[in-house]
């Protein structure tokens, strides 16, 4: 089983857990496991077209899988993947919410 | 006789200085010529909040000779929390006056430049291009990408860093071999994915170390002395207390920093990242669906029979609530519906009227019929009708 770290602003959709072991043999595997444990991350890792958004990241221990076979990359039961997507300061995630939550 | 080229202003230590950068000059990483390299740079720090706090006392302390700092916000109470640069008594002042006094009360040597703009496509050029090292202490999607692409243009180090909750990044981009924020993420969130207004917040020690983390990357990048960030990116967890670290590589695709680049001047960064320039204020009336607060006290007070529903988060309701109020969070109306009557009269609220309009959407598609979203949530009840209701 490989580790995966959920980030913060995702821990909400993947039941509060800040990691989660799962088994596959490589990252599009295990992400669909993820996703079909915790179905709500599903938008928040895939665009509408089934692909990764492009400010979520996702490496392979420290390798960014963009830079490595991307989602076909293989995972090793030692390995450890984090999803690491773009935060953007201390007022909120996204700006927008200023408007929305003032 | 061969004339020598000298720099344009000679750069010399007063004796205060010796004094005041002892503990610097004694070490042979900085010694008197680093310090010289510091009194001689230039940093512009773009935001005055909470990364800029430590960020601008740290760099001023440091004995940096020109301090530039962008900011157009007024000091409010609920950044004294995190932003250390400003004080109680500056409540109400400009960000950039109270910052810059404080960082001259540390160090009265240094040159203080204030940018009182919104840094924006049309400025930022102009604003950035005498500077050496940019460090980005910004809090929003639009001005990180225009911050990351007029420093890739002007070809100056962006030290970077980010927030949110108790998880911190930092790195060094735009290097003259380094990666950008671009090859990082080449892309915004959409605004469509936003999380609800539960999930937002800061420690507000966080942004103390991921700044201080950018104040010793920009004296590292001023001094040429260590290994940067550059190509690496830091991943802060407070909570867990743990420092991880990203390769981080130059993107062969990246639009602005890569061989096949597309993008050639700084472009319209709100469209970009898909939000509004200037943010709508709520319309004054009430929309179809909405209630004011004001008649839900008087529906209260005539003993009108209806439910008051708070889909705020359980945290929220310690702070404050309305006594009526019966606390049902957003994201379990779904599966608690089942304890509502649809017979009945609903008055839904929240902080602010966004989350509640959703379950009231919500409530509807479910068959209820008579809902109605408190227009402006607890916020509203607490200005309009009871001011002993706490805001946050």
């Amino acid at each position: 089983m490989a580790k995966i770290l959920i980030p913060t602003p995702l821990r909400p959709f993947a039941g509060g857990q800040d990691s989660v072991d799962l088994p596959g043999a490589t990252i599009r595997e295990l992400l669909e496991a993820l996703t079909a444990q915790y179905g709500d991350l599903r938008k928040h890792l895939y665009n509408d077209e089934g692909k990764l958004r492009s400010f979520v990241n996702v490496y392979l221990n420290e390798e960014d899988i963009r830079f490595l076979n991307k989602e076909a990359t293989e995972v090793k039961d030692s390995d450890t993947i984090s999803i690491v997507p773009s935060i953007a300061g201390g007022r909120s995630w996204q700006p927008w919410k200023h408007r929305l939550c003032r | 006789m061969a004339t020598m080229e000298a720099p344009a202003v000679p750069v010399t230590l007063s004796n205060e200085e010796i004094l005041r950068y002892s503990r610097h000059l004694i070490m042979p990483e900085v010694g008197m010529d680093g310090q010289l390299k510091l009194k001689a740079a230039k940093v512009l720090c773009i935001g005055t909040g909470g990364l800029g706090a430590p960020i601008g006392m740290y760099l001023a302390a440091a004995g940096v000779g020109t301090m530039g700092l962008v900011d157009f916000d007024i000091v409010d109470q609920t950044n004294l929390q995190r932003q250390i640069i400003h004080g109680t008594k500056d409540v109400g002042r400009k960000k950039l006056d109270s910052a810059a006094d404080r960082m001259q009360d540390i160090n009265p040597n240094i040159r203080i430049i204030r940018h009182e703009v919104a840094l924006a496509s049309e400025n930022a050029l102009d604003i950035m291009k005498d500077y050496d090292v940019v460090v980005d202490g910004t809090d929003n999607f639009p001005t990180r990408y225009l911050v990351n692409d007029a420093c890739v243009l002007l070809g100056i180090p962006n030290v970077y860093g980010s927030i949110f909750r108790f998880e911190g990044q930092a790195s060094v981009f735009a290097t003259r071999e380094g990666p950008c924020y671009r090859c990082l993420y080449p892309e915004p969130p959409p605004p469509g994915l936003v999380p609800s207004c539960a999930e937002g917040g800061v420690l507000g020690i966080l942004p103390g170390v991921v700044g201080v983390i950018q104040a010793t990357e920009a004296v590292k990048l001023i001094l040429g002395k260590g290994e940067t960030l550059a190509g690496r990116l830091l991943l802060y967890d407070a909570l867990n207390m743990r420092f991880r670290e990203m390769k981080l590589r130059k993107s062969p695709d990246c639009p602005i920093c890569g061989p096949k680049r597309t993008i050639h001047q700084l472009i319209d960064y709100h469209q970009f990242c898909g939000v509004p320039r200037h943010p709508e204020a709520p319309a004054p009336g009430l929309k179809e669906g909405e209630i004011d607060a004001v008649e839900v006290k008087a529906l209260f007070d005539k003993g009108h029979r209806f439910v008051l529903i708070d889909v705020r988060e359980p945290h929220e309701y310690q702070i404050c609530r309305i006594p009526q109020a019966r606390l049902i969070p957003l994201g379990e109306l779904p599966k608690r519906v089942h304890e509502l009557d649809s017979a009945d009269e609903f008055v839904v609220h929240c902080k602010s009227g966004m989350r509640s309009a959703k379950a009231c959407d919500f409530l509807r598609q479910a068959g209820f019929k008579k809902v109605k979203n408190l227009k402006g949530g607890i916020l509203a009840w607490s200005d309009k009708v009871d001011p002993a209701v706490p805001k946050y």
